[in-house]
């Protein structure tokens, strides 16, 4: 079960990869990025509790709090550009 | 064995904003798959991994990610979307009405095209 939700998050990986190379404007891909940010989460939170280990979660507490802080200097980027 | 299934059920809501995110065809639409189902996606797998764990410490990291996923994701997505809606508008399609154009005084500048602060 793990095998699969692993397949899982590496076809929401290629997804979100292909809107960061694709994408038309720089908001898309930051949403693309931001993805990207959630499948990694879902991905150490997917091995904690497949192995009942929790060593890498203090990274998660990480990339919950330095995560939206890119998005939203991206988007006052955006806004002072105005493009 | 449940928490594996919840975590399943996770990266489920996880592909699924993935297939909106490539699939919408405007980037206010894919802010809105991508932040609502990924947002119970992760807290999903969170509490998947939660359910699995019995360390007192372990849990209160997953306990502290939830929510501090839960308290940053939407401000985030928040900024983003106000930022596309000031520098793109408005997708060009029949029926939308553009609240915010007044509010944000985006129809003057939109007209003489005077530099933004």
């Amino acid at each position: 079960m793990t095998e699969a939700t692993f397949a899982i998050l590496i076809a929401a990986t290629a997804l979100f990869t292909y809107r960061l190379c694709v994408g038309p404007s720089l908001a898309d891909r930051s949403i693309a990025l931001n993805g990207l940010l959630l499948v990694g989460m879902g991905g150490i939170a997917t091995h904690a509790a497949h192995t009942g280990q929790g060593a890498f979660l203090p990274t998660l507490v990480a990339i919950a709090l330095v995560g939206p802080i890119g998005s939203g200097m991206i988007a006052h980027f955006i806004e002072g550009r105005g493009k | 064995m449940i928490g594996e299934l919840l975590a399943l059920g996770g990266a489920t809501l996880v592909l699924l904003a993935a297939v909106g995110v490539v699939r919408l065809d405007h980037a206010l639409a894919r802010m809105h798959a991508l932040s609502k189902a990924s947002t119970l996606g992760v807290l999903l797998i969170l509490v998947g991994a939660a359910v699995n764990i019995s360390d007192a410490n372990d849990l209160t990291s997953i306990l502290l990610a939830a929510l501090l996923h839960l308290l940053t994701s939407p401000p985030a997505s928040n900024l983003l979307s106000r930022a596309t809606y000031i520098a793109y508008g408005m997708p060009a399609a029949t029926g939308i009405i553009d609240e915010g154009a007044e509010p944000l005084h985006l129809a003057s500048q939109r007209n003489d095209d005077s530099p933004r602060e």
